[in-house]
């Protein structure tokens, strides 16, 4: 099965980092899993597949991975996202309904700056219409999404060294 | 009403959610699996049943946590605690720099660096293999990520190899993931006193 995480790194086969790679194989399985889980899950609840997909675009943008940008991007093609989901993925676009425009202002103060996020942003979603459930959905996906960039810049700066 | 904790510490406090948590008696099979409640066990925090309301991710993450954190071979046990603590600090999660400052205190047996870090801050002098470990995990926690190649050659120098920097790049980024969650999600508050 292909993995999105050593496919973006682009790690040489044979090589050091394979070797290092490989005997972390149950992560990288897990970290696919938790992908899947957090973009196309069986019971998505108030954040749809596309809506999701694009959210994840912004926060890769967000983090300047133009590639990782790219992938999610195409993950919203493929769910179906509506041309309103697909703006969700632009930096410039801050939603145009009020639950659009909390979900995308949480996202990306959780992506960009976690550190200032309080008990009143989780208030503004609520008062947005957004339920206690849509609020974990929203903060797993950012916060899963922040985790695979990581994973990705590190083995990326590895593999130049390499 | 407890006071919330804004100081690094490693003193662990309590978790308070700003969001419901699950009530385990109303809770789906998905969810019971995805905590891995067993009529046996069943003590699980207010952080999991937060997280419970999205069972599906839930149920990778707990093994891949554990994986992270704990699994054999590779970069020491307590040098991921300090990745874990660098991630913390970048991104302000007092709950999880606290747990992860005292479990590196633990199991490094010293109480001196995790002192000075949060004293000093990111830039606090250490021996040189804990400073190379402190910088580039809080360099990866950046957003974007700012480590660059040479704090990943600093880490070589220090003796780091292949497999120990891979691990320290899994704690570092995961806690991007757990302090995006710990931190917006609930605050840390004033253990009572026992």
């Amino acid at each position: 099965m292909r993995d999105l995480v050593i496919d973006l790194a682009a790690i040489e086969p044979g090589s050091g980092l394979a070797a290092a790679v490989s005997k972390r194989a149950d992560i990288f399985a897990l970290t696919q899993a938790t992908h899947d889980a957090a973009i196309t899950p069986i019971y998505a609840g108030g954040l749809s597949h596309g809506l999701r997909a694009a959210l994840a675009c912004r926060i890769a943008r967000i983090n300047a991975d133009m590639d990782l940008a790219r992938h999610f991007l195409d993950l919203a093609g493929k769910a179906g996202a509506s041309d309103a989901e697909r703006r969700v993925a632009e930096l410039d676009f801050a939603g145009d309904d009020l639950r659009t425009s909390a979900l995308v202002r949480h996202a990306d103060l959780v992506a960009r700056d976690p550190k200032s996020a309080t008990g009143k942003d989780i208030a503004a979603l609520r008062e947005s219409g957004v339920p206690d459930a849509d609020i974990v959905r929203l903060s797993e996906l950012v916060a899963f999404v922040s985790y695979q960039i990581r994973l990705v810049a590190g083995l990326r700066l590895m593999q130049a060294a390499s | 009403m407890s006071k919330v904790v804004h100081e690094f510490t490693a003193v662990v406090p309590e978790w308070k959610p700003h969001v419901t948590p699950v009530d385990i008696t109303q809770a789906s099979a998905a969810q019971l699996d995805a905590l891995k409640v067993t009529p046996s066990n069943r003590q699980v925090s207010d952080y999991l049943l937060v997280l419970a309301h999205d069972a599906e991710t839930l149920k990778p993450r707990s093994p891949l946590f554990n994986g992270i954190m704990y699994n054999r071979g590779g970069l020491s046990r307590a040098e991921r605690e300090l990745g874990a603590v660098g991630a913390s600090i970048v991104n302000r999660c007092i709950y999880c720099a606290a747990v992860h400052a005292s479990r590196y205190n633990q199991l490094a047996r010293d109480e001196t660096a995790i002192a000075r870090i949060f004293a000093e801050g990111l830039d606090a002098e250490l021996d040189p293999r804990s400073s190379a470990i402190l910088r580039f995990a809080a360099r990866l926690s950046e957003c974007p990520p700012a480590a660059t190649a040479d704090d990943l050659s600093a880490l070589r120098q220090a003796g780091l190899d292949d497999e120990e920097i891979l691990d320290l790049v899994l704690s570092a980024a995961l806690f991007g993931w757990a302090n995006r969650l710990m931190h917006t999600l609930g605050e840390p508050v004033e253990a009572p006193a026992v």
